[in-house]
């Protein structure tokens, strides 16, 4: 593809939050290209989760502007917010699913909805993301009858469905036992692969590294330093990304 | 001088149970239609409505059902709104239970993580499909117990309405006391009947509430 200039996949200008007096946001200015993935790394308290949350409208920023495929965010309008969210899919840390659902219908309940799919086709489409997420058979299960990493690819499948353009990633694999969190990153990286526009808040660094195209420091709610992944773990250039990244080890 | 029999009182009781029984289902279900409109208006992210709501629900709760019986009687009255002592008590009732209904099912609907309202909002669904496909499913297997619970008030509520001249089961029990001079023996039957309409739904909540907390659907 020509570098022509497109329209990108987020564009984020001097974005401020606010949660009472404490600015968790303090200007952020980010642009995202379409395909692009982009890993968030930062002490927790240095406002990563909630620019993610802002993106998708969960939460709501005081000034500054934010668009998504060139289309402006708009609280106020349930018909944009609904445009919007089906653009952008998200997945939580605690998976959040529903948990008087089968699995089948967790996944085809927003297409049903949403999208007017016919229940034939949502079905579908449900049992090709089970597929893919490698949980073919786990259709008619219950949430609770399945491992964290199950449940969370179950929620991947979820967001799936709504085929978004762009996935939020909000420390997906935090709540997982360890030995469960390859099973998550492996879906995670396929989707990568694919060409999904990916933001995620992680704390995998390897996983960052591997995957990424793009890796954001955010400290004290800023974005502090970014850069390809190999320079920026490699060389970081502020004494607080130093700090950072030694303190991992 | 004409005698009673025990039978004579409690067949005279049992006609009058009815309108108990009728008057608490209309209570009950009248009250949680609106109570379910208004739960919907308390959970929208409208802080007005939530206000009022809250108001509406404070008001009846910081109020004797004594006097919302009075008020519906007499106040639709002075309105001019010709009443009946069934209307009266058939409307104060469902306000009552409404604003009662509300509250629970609120508390209800507040234990629901708030993760399950985000994920809902960022798979696109709209606030009424957020209520209806996520939300009020899993309160409901919460509120069921409470609920039926509940129902139990409302039944010993409708005594009440016999000092507004309505006949139920209390009202018919007065008036039997009058005629037959017995009231220790007429009120002990006037409370028995109140016990077997209430014990078997009290029963019923607590198996709902072992039921519902073993199975998933």
């Amino acid at each position: 593809m020509p570098n022509a200039p497109e329209t990108p996949a987020i564009a984020i200008e001097g974005l401020r939050k606010s949660f009472g007096p404490n600015e968790v946001l303090k200007g952020i200015d980010l642009t995202v290209r379409a395909g692009e993935v982009i890993a968030i790394i930062g002490k927790s308290g240095s406002g990563k989760s909630t620019l993610l949350r802002c993106i998708n409208g969960l939460e709501t920023f005081e000034h500054g502007a934010l668009r998504v495929q060139g289309q402006p965010l708009v609280y106020q309008d349930p018909a944009a917010m609904r445009a919007l969210r089906q653009q952008v899919g998200m997945i939580f840390q605690s998976f959040n699913l529903f948990p008087h659902l089968s699995v089948g219908r967790n996944i085809k309940l927003a297409p049903g909805l949403v999208k007017q799919l016919s229940d034939a086709q949502s079905d579908e489409t449900a049992r090709r993301l089970l597929a893919r997420v490698g949980l073919a058979e786990k259709f008619d299960a219950y949430p609770d009858q399945l491992s964290g990493g199950q449940q969370q690819r179950v929620a991947i499948a979820r967001a799936l469905a709504m085929s978004p353009s762009i996935l939020l990633c909000d420390e997906i694999t935090s709540a997982l036992d360890p030995e469960l969190v390859g099973e998550v990153l492996a879906v995670v990286e396929s989707l990568a692969q694919e060409g999904m526009t990916l933001l995620m808040v992680t704390h995998e660094m390897n996983f960052a590294r591997k995957v990424s195209d793009r890796v954001i420091f955010m400290h004290h709610g800023l974005v502090h330093e970014q850069g390809a992944p190999d320079d920026l773990f490699a060389r970081p250039q502020t004494p607080e990304l130093k700090q950072f990244l030694s303190s991992l080890h | 001088m004409v005698e009673f029999t025990v039978w004579d009182i409690v067949s005279n009781l049992l006609l009058a149970a009815r309108w108990t029984v009728v008057l608490s289902l209309i209570a009950f279900l009248g009250g949680g239609l609106v109570g379910l409109a208004l739960l919907v208006a308390r959970t929208t992210p409208s802080r007005l409505l939530q206000k009022a709501v809250a108001g509406y629900v404070q008001l009846f709760q910081g109020t004797p059902l004594l006097m919302q019986l009075f008020l519906a009687y007499f106040g639709l009255a002075l309105l001019g709104i010709e009443t009946s002592a069934w209307t009266s008590a058939a409307v104060a009732l469902t306000l009552y239970s409404s604003a009662f209904l509300t509250e629970i099912w609120h508390g209800c609907v507040r234990s629901v993580a708030k993760g399950q309202w985000e994920a809902a909002q960022s798979l696109a669904l709209s606030f009424v499909e957020q209520l209806r496909y996520v939300v009020f499913p899993q309160a409901a297997r919460i509120a069921v117990a409470p609920t039926v619970g509940f129902l139990v008030q409302v039944v010993k509520g409708t005594a009440l309405a016999s000092v507004i001249g309505f006949v139920e089961l209390t009202k018919a029990g007065t008036m039997i006391t009058n005629a037959t001079f017995k009231p220790f023996l007429v009120y002990s039957c006037v409370a028995l009947l109140y016990f077997l309409i209430c014990y078997p739904i009290s029963l019923y909540a607590r198996s709902l509430e072992s039921r519902l907390h073993a199975k998933r659907s």
